[in-house]
Order: structure tokens, then sequence, then C-alpha cells
């Protein structure tokens, strides 16, 4: 899978045979038509309910209510999301989404690799590889366990806002992350390092100048992993944060569950604005996604 | 000691050039200051409300004030309350079957995306994308399916179970949530059977071949067996994630009609309101030890990593 992944930067029909031929794989004489036909029609599937999401999105409310979900629109209109943007401050709201994930990724990716970097090189000593295990067990504490006292906690210290979910997305990331970090280090040669330590280079400079230069295939993967579990995430900036004005996208959305439960149209436009992000950086960036999904289960 | 080189000797100078007892580099300084951080901030994130809720979860408090030490009170009632038990009834029954549907469609799909189909890359990737998006926001997008555009369905082809919404029927609501679990939840199952179908050698397969073996007897007698370590993986894995269950619920049902669909986490931050602070933060002390039970069996199972 690697292999094929990392060929193909723009996967599609077009370029599949050309492709095939690179990687060297045979048999393209005897394609599994059943099997593709069968993918294909599962695929519907997968794009129902975001078909659903768009055609809604872009119809008036009179044709939204009328409740054919699938018929295309007609006028076609951008009068739900001129209304969603207005009715949940869409430009508040994303700029604290953004705000919120890209702490997230930024601290997860700085704090996990230099405490991956710093477990990895003093393997064999016990503080190190007690630091490896204490930040591991965090993998076994789901958030619903600790929210009770993570809300009175935040809430006590002046961070029940977004700043204190953005470090709360950092801490529970942080165990997988360095779980991940570590594997990659352990699997680089230490003779570059070594070479620019008698350079006298310090190990900050190593690990700046070599070292976290050569991680960048696993910073990829950390980082959006950081980025889906941080944009995506309602449990916790619903629970931790106090002012609604200052809640994310996800949490945002709850909006049309009772008040203006009519509007459709708007409600689709909404969603729309709020999912496509993820979708927008999960096209480039698929085999991170898909090799980073394979790594963190194997390792 | 490990730490006693850097913490004990006097002259650092010294102690940089000198090796330990047991003949090891003296640990650079500077590694300390990467990793106190991390464990500094995790220690003040993670582990003191860890034991502040555990240590509560043998109190009476009410989230504020004055209480007292009440032992295991809490951890008693709790096995008489039906709203605690019914929540663990539902979240535990809802996960097996949430995993079990996801595995079996998930091992059949990455069956098939690995063998010699067309569009092999465009279709992993939509089938992928579930992956990506909000569960609450797509739960949101399926609720609106599910109490409009099915019931037009099951009107017109006038099949009544299905003629009024499912979201509001008792019995059915929780097949809404496996099945939008599941539907998010395979991606990252099939990966992983993808990665596990693709550490098979080929020869097994040609050898197969030429025995005779059909399409179905390789299934189920190589591939199978073969990836019966990611199996593990997968189910363990996703079954402790389905325990999680909240996004998707919400979104949904909330928990209804009536009670439901209430799962664990839900009841668990009923506590925030009902004024039973401590009792919730014993069912959710209750609810990390079934947490540590599924990582213990984790980290035994997942050691022999897919190797058959």
């Amino acid at each position: 899978m690697t292999q094929q992944t990392l060929v193909t930067t723009t996967p599609g029909q077009v370029s599949t045979r050309r492709r095939r031929r690179l990687i060297g794989k045979g048999g393209e004489e005897h394609p599994n038509w059943p099997g593709t036909i069968t993918l294909l029609i599962c695929s519907i599937a997968v794009f129902l309910p975001l078909y659903a999401t768009v055609t809604m999105a872009f119809k008036t409310t009179a044709q939204s209510v009328s409740g054919q979900v699938f018929s295309l629109p007609s006028p076609f209109s951008v009068e739900g999301f001129v209304e969603a943007w207005r009715l949940t401050n869409f430009p508040r709201g994303f700029a604290i989404s953004v705000f919120v994930t890209l702490v997230t990724v930024v601290g997860t990716v700085i704090l996990a690799a230099l405490a991956a970097y710093a477990i990895a090189r003093n393997w064999d000593r016990r503080f190190f590889r007690g630091a490896f295990f204490y930040l591991l067990a965090a993998m076994f504490l789901p958030f619903p366990v600790l929210a009770l006292s993570q809300v009175k906690l935040t809430g006590i210290v002046g961070l029940a806002n977004p700043v204190g979910v953005a470090l709360l997305h950092v801490m529970f990331q942080l165990s997988f992350s360095v779980l991940l970090f570590t594997a990659f280090i352990r699997g680089l040669p230490e003779e570059l390092e070594e070479s620019a330590r008698l350079e006298g280079a310090t190990t900050w400079v190593v690990f700046r100048r070599i070292v976290f230069p050569m991680m960048a295939p696993m910073s990829a993967t950390v980082a959006i992993f950081a980025f889906l579990a941080s944009w995506n995430d309602f449990m916790m900036p619903s629970l931790i944060i106090a002012d609604s004005t200052l809640q994310t996208l996800p949490v945002l959305q709850s909006v049309f569950q009772t008040q203006f439960s009519s509007n459709y149209n708007v409600a689709f436009a909404s969603y729309l604005m709020a999912m496509a992000p993820a979708i927008i950086v999960y096209a480039f960036t698929q085999r991170w996604v898909m090799s980073g999904v394979t790594q963190g289960a194997i390792k | 000691m490990a730490t006693a080189t850097a913490a004990g000797v006097p002259t650092r100078k010294d102690s940089r050039l000198k090796a330990d007892r047991l003949g090891r580099r003296p640990v650079n300084r500077t590694f300390y200051l990467m990793l106190v951080p991390a464990l500094v901030l995790f220690t003040l994130a993670i582990t003191v409300p860890a034991i502040m809720g555990i240590s509560l979860s043998f109190t009476d408090s009410v989230g504020f004030g004055e209480f007292r030490f009440i032992g295991v009170t809490n951890y008693i009632a709790m096995f008489s309350d039906p709203a605690i038990l019914s929540s663990y009834t539902f979240t535990i029954g809802f996960a097996l079957v949430t995993v079990l549907a996801v595995n079996v469609v998930a091992f059949l799909l990455a069956v098939l995306l690995t063998s010699k189909i067309r569009g092999k890359v465009a279709l992993r990737a939509i089938f992928v994308l579930p992956m990506v998006i909000s569960g609450i926001i797509i739960a949101y997008v399926f609720g609106f399916l599910f109490s409009n555009s099915l019931p037009q369905l099951g009107q017109a082809i006038g099949f009544e179970p299905l003629a009024s919404s499912l979201l509001a029927n008792e019995d059915l609501a929780w097949l809404t949530i496996v099945f939008v679990t599941a539907w998010q939840a395979i991606p990252s199952a099939l990966l992983i059977y993808i990665a596990g179908i693709l550490s098979i050698p080929g020869e097994v397969y040609e050898a197969a071949a030429m025995d005779g073996a059909s399409a179905a007897r390789q299934l189920f007698s190589i591939t199978l067996p073969l990836v019966a370590g990611y199996v593990i993986i997968n189910l363990v894995i996703g079954f402790k994630n389905h325990l999680n269950a909240y996004d998707i619920i919400v979104g949904l049902t909330n928990g209804g009609p009536g009670t439901a669909t209430r799962s664990v986490a839900m009841t668990i931050f009923s506590g925030f309101t009902g004024g039973d602070y401590a009792y919730q933060m014993a069912n959710a002390t209750m609810f990390f030890l079934i947490a540590v039970l599924l990582a213990v069996l984790q980290l035994r199972l997942t050691r022999g990593k897919g190797q058959f």
C-alpha cells in the first residue's frame, strides 16, 4: 500500500493504467470487474449523506422543506449559506476552530517530537523509559472518565475557553503521537547525530537541524491526526468552553436542532461549511492519513 | 541509578565526561529539558484530574462546597441504579454489535480493495473519506435522512416499520446509531485490514490457485487465518472506542426516545447538573477500570501483532 500511495499524488481513473505499469503489478489483463462494480455500488453509501448535504445546502428554503432531499436544487440558491454565515456568526466560529486546531497541531508536534527524541535516545535510562509508559497511559484514559474533574479544574484556573480545549486536545493526542515518534526515531541512524556532536553541535542544535527535519514524514502524520481530532471534536469544547459565543464550529451546529428547525437549507449549508475544511485537507493528505492509521495500530 | 548521575554529582563538568557505574554516558541535560514540559503539562491536565476524580468518588460532593468521605457508598448504589445499569447494558451491547458490523464490512471491503480492481487508489480514497468528517455533523445529516427521507421511502413502498421515523422508535433507534457509527468507523478498520492483507506473500495464493482452491476457499482458508492478528487488533480497538460513544448519539437521538439510547458517557456527564457529581465520578472510575481491563487485553493481544 505504501508503495502505491507514495507513487500517486492525484488519484483518479485517468492515470491508473500508467501507474500500474510503473509499480509493475501484473494482471491488468484481467481486472476484477465484479469487484470494481460492487465497490462502486458500496461507495454510494459514502456519498449519499454528502450528496444530500450539498443539494440541500444550495436549495431555497421553500424547496428544502418540500422533503425531496435528493432532488437537485432549482433554482440554485446560496441564501442558505448567507443565512448560515450570519446565524452561526461563521467568521468567529471558524476563527476559534482554526485557533484551537492550530494550537493543537503545533503543540502536539513540538511537545511530542521533543519528548519522543529524549526518550528514544535515552531508552537505557529508567527515567526516560518510565516517562514513555507514563505518557502512554493516557491512551487508555478516555475523555468521559476525566471530564467531570477536567471541566471543574479548567473552570478554576480560568481555562474554560478555547485555550483550555486546545491544551486538552494536545494532552489527549500526546500518547499516540509520542508512540509514533519514538518508534520512528528508533529507526533513524545515529551516525549523523554522532558526527554532528563531534563537530561541537549541542543536543538542541542536533535536534533542530538534523533530527527534526528527518522526522518530517512522521510529523505530517501526527499533525494530520491532531488536526482531525481537534477540528471535528464536539464532546470536549461543548463541555469545557463556558461562553457559548466562543464555541467551535461543530458545537455551533446544535443551533439548528432547536430553533430555525425548518430552515433545512440553512442548516445544511452550515454543516457543509463546517465539514468542508476537513475534506479539503484530506484531499491533499490522504496518503499520510492512510499510512498513519496503519502505523498507529500496528507499531 | 540513571538519574543519580545528573542530580547527585556536584561538579557538572566532570559528570559530563565520566561514565556512571554501569559504564553509560551521562545524560545530556538538554534531554531533560525536552521531556519535562510534556511531563509537567500531562501531569496537570491528565493525572491530577484522574486522581481528583477517583478521590472524589468516595465522597458525597455535589460539585461545590463542603463534602465528606462516605467510602464506597457511591459504588454500592451504582449497582442497583437502573439508570446506570441500563446505560452500561446499552453501551456494551451497542459496542459489540457495532464492532462486529464494522469488521465484517471492513474486511470484505479490504478484500475487494486489494484485488485487481480498476481505480484502486481512487476507490480507497473514497472509502476512507468518512473518517475525516465530524461525528456530530454527520449524525445531524443522517438524523435528517432517518426522520424525513427514510419514512417517505417506507410509505412509498408500504413497508410499515420504516413508515415512521426510526429515531422515535424505542426498539429500533439504536440501529441508527450503529449505522452512523459504523459509517464513520469502517475506514480505520479497513486500512488496517488492507495492510494485513498486503502483508501476505503472493506465493501463498499462487500455490493455492495451483492446487485448485476457489476464490472463496482462498478467502476463508488463507486470507482470514493469516490476518487473524489484525482482526483481533481491530476488534479490541474498535470495541474500546465504541464504548465512549457520545457525539453521534447526541446528534441522532440525544439518548432517547426516553433513555433508550443513553450511553455511559452521557450518564457520566449528567453529573454536571443532577447534583450527583461524586456519584458520577464513581461511575467514571468504574468506566475507567473497564478501559484499563481492555487496554491490558489489547497490549497482550497486539504483542504478537499480525503474526497469525
